[in-house]
């Protein structure tokens, strides 16, 4: 039922574990729903520089967490922000339609991860208040 | 693609079984030698509707029942569903009131929610945290109105087995119709209707090293029961449609066996059970067994192991050459992990982390070890990347 890329994914994870230190971590997800996801950010001159995730989920939530953090490192943080879960699940070549709320998760984390450090360097403007204001809450409907 | 390992331990008895090679050997001439039907009259279709009747009276044996009381189905699901919906139809005159239990499988439940769409009544007893329904609130749930109570015989995900004789007795005490699903229970406990007080039993083939596609009503004579299917005259005018014989001649050959063998091989897997449940539980931390400690199936275990999710864990023990299940939300295609650990009282994020090993024919205490080291790598690893496990350890496993 998963591609050979999220297997590949799942199986080795990359940027797995903690950044001590973090310019910005973001958690969403619950445990009731069985996924949470925190994804940890370095951030330098406006790049992202070093991400890490720790996941508690099924095999696409670690594998989209995992795809996540490679589609990240190195770019800018305003690149970032348009990260979108479309773009994390066709990197995984496709993740089974009850699963693509995993990707939305990753996308989620990234983001809120990112909201913490727009707000922390006074980064929030009208042009991308919008974007944050959507990962306010994670919910299993997203496409 | 990921290599898959040489060797599979199979630890899912409880989805399917193999085929026993004995079940296969007699199936195989109602393919190609024996293939007439069984409702035609010259030589070969007698053959057919023989081996059928055979079938018929090795299972009858098998359960201390007549044959007539024998019904064959197209699954335990198909068994289940006619019992209910059936009794439902037949004694709608007596009144509209069901009881079960909020464990059963879903053939039984979502067999009570269509009813309950025409108009039924529908009591759903809760189990204690070990999945024992209490035989008195059995009682109280009774009504006038009641026609029928349905328990499994033993649950499929946590292996708790359920005082039926019990709970049959308070039913027939009351003049309420007693249906059990022993798809589980069957070849793994005694069953004799000579003495229980059932009066409809479901079993399927399938978990007994018989064939896929085969099950069984039981339906104690002077129980009313209308056809399931109309057309011609098979089943007693029950059950239309031509046998499924090589199916039903499995089926029979492998209750027949399973029947003969329940004793020892109960005692079989249950040392190889409690070898597992003592080695998990006392080699790895944060792990609880679900269902009643002793009062369950020879071959199941289940587990909750905390701050990992389920779905992952098959994954990884798959990759480790061992096939189990789980009750979490993203095995079972739904949201929310399984109803089963939920009833028995568990919070989701304990439920989430489920796994459900039954062992069975092919399995030994060889077994035992490999599968214990497997589950401490994997499990060690899901926890390195939880964050539930983090936090963990950060509050409560300092203190």
């Amino acid at each position: 039922m998963y591609s050979e890329k999220v297997m590949d994914h799942f199986m080795h994870p990359r940027n797995m574990g903690e950044i001590e230190n973090a310019d910005a971590v973001g958690t969403v997800g619950n445990a009731k729903c069985g996924d949470i996801m925190r994804i940890f950010l370095k951030i330098e001159n406006g790049i992202v520089v070093d991400a890490k995730f720790k996941t508690f989920g099924c095999g696409s939530a670690i594998a989209t967490s995992s795809m996540a953090t490679e589609m990240i490192i190195g770019r800018t943080i305003d690149e970032v922000l348009q990260l979108s879960n479309k773009a994390v699940a066709e990197a995984l070549d496709g993740l089974p339609p009850q699963k693509m709320h995993c990707s939305l998760l990753a996308e989620q984390a990234v983001k809120a991860a990112l909201k913490e450090y727009y707000e922390k360097n006074g980064l929030i403007n009208d042009e991308n208040r919008h974007i944050f204001a959507e990962t306010e809450d994670h919910d299993h409907d997203g496409e | 693609m990921e290599p898959r390992p040489d060797r599979i331990v199979y630890l899912d008895n409880a989805a399917t079984t193999r085929v026993r090679p004995e079940v296969l050997e007699a199936m195989l001439p109602y393919f190609t030698e024996h293939y007439g039907n069984p409702s035609s009259l010259y030589g070969i279709g007698r053959d057919a509707k023989k081996a059928v009747e055979t079938a018929r009276e090795r299972i009858a044996k098998a359960i201390g029942s007549e044959p007539i009381e024998v019904f064959f189905t197209g699954s335990g699901t198909e068994a289940d569903n006619w019992a209910l919906k059936g009794v439902a139809q037949a004694y709608e005159k007596k009144g509209r009131h069901l009881v079960t239990s909020a464990i059963e499988h879903h053939a039984v439940l979502h067999s009570c929610e269509a009813l309950q769409k025409r108009g039924w009544v529908v009591t759903y007893l809760p189990v204690d945290a070990d999945g024992l329904v209490d035989p008195a609130e059995v009682e109280k749930a009774l009504r006038p109105d009641t026609v029928l109570c349905s328990i499994m015989f033993a649950n499929n995900e946590i292996g708790t087995i359920q005082p039926i004789e019990e709970i049959g007795r308070i039913c027939r005490a009351r003049g309420v119709l007693f249906h059990t699903d022993a798809v589980q229970a069957a070849g793994a406990v005694a069953i004799d209707m000579k003495t229980l007080p059932v009066d409809l039993c479901s079993f399927s083939a399938h978990k007994i090293g018989g064939p896929k596609g085969v099950g069984a009503l039981y339906v104690r004579r002077g129980v009313r029961l209308p056809s399931l299917l109309d057309g011609g005259a098979q089943e007693r005018k029950r059950r239309a449609g031509t046998e499924n014989v090589p199916g039903i001649v499995g089926f029979g050959r492998a209750f027949e066996l399973a029947a003969a063998e329940q004793a020892e091989s109960a005692a079989r897997l249950a040392a190889i059970r409690d070898a597992a449940i003592a080695r998990v539980l006392g080699g790895i931390p944060h792990v609880r067994l679900n269902g009643h400690p002793t009062k369950r199936l020879p071959g199941n275990a289940n587990f909750s192991f905390r701050f990992i999710e389920g779905e992952s864990l098959l994954l990884l023990l798959d990759m480790h050459g061992f096939a189990c299940s789980s009750g979490s939300a993203c095995t079972s295609g739904s949201l929310d992990p399984s109803h089963v650990l939920l009833a028995i009282g568990l919070p989701h994020e304990i439920a989430h982390g489920s796994l459900r090993v039954s062992f069975g024919k092919e399995n030994s205490l060889d077994d035992v070890e490999p599968l214990f080291q497997a589950l401490v790598q994997v499990v060690a690893r899901l926890r390195e990347m939880s964050p539930l496990y983090d936090e963990y350890l950060k509050t409560e496993g300092k203190k």
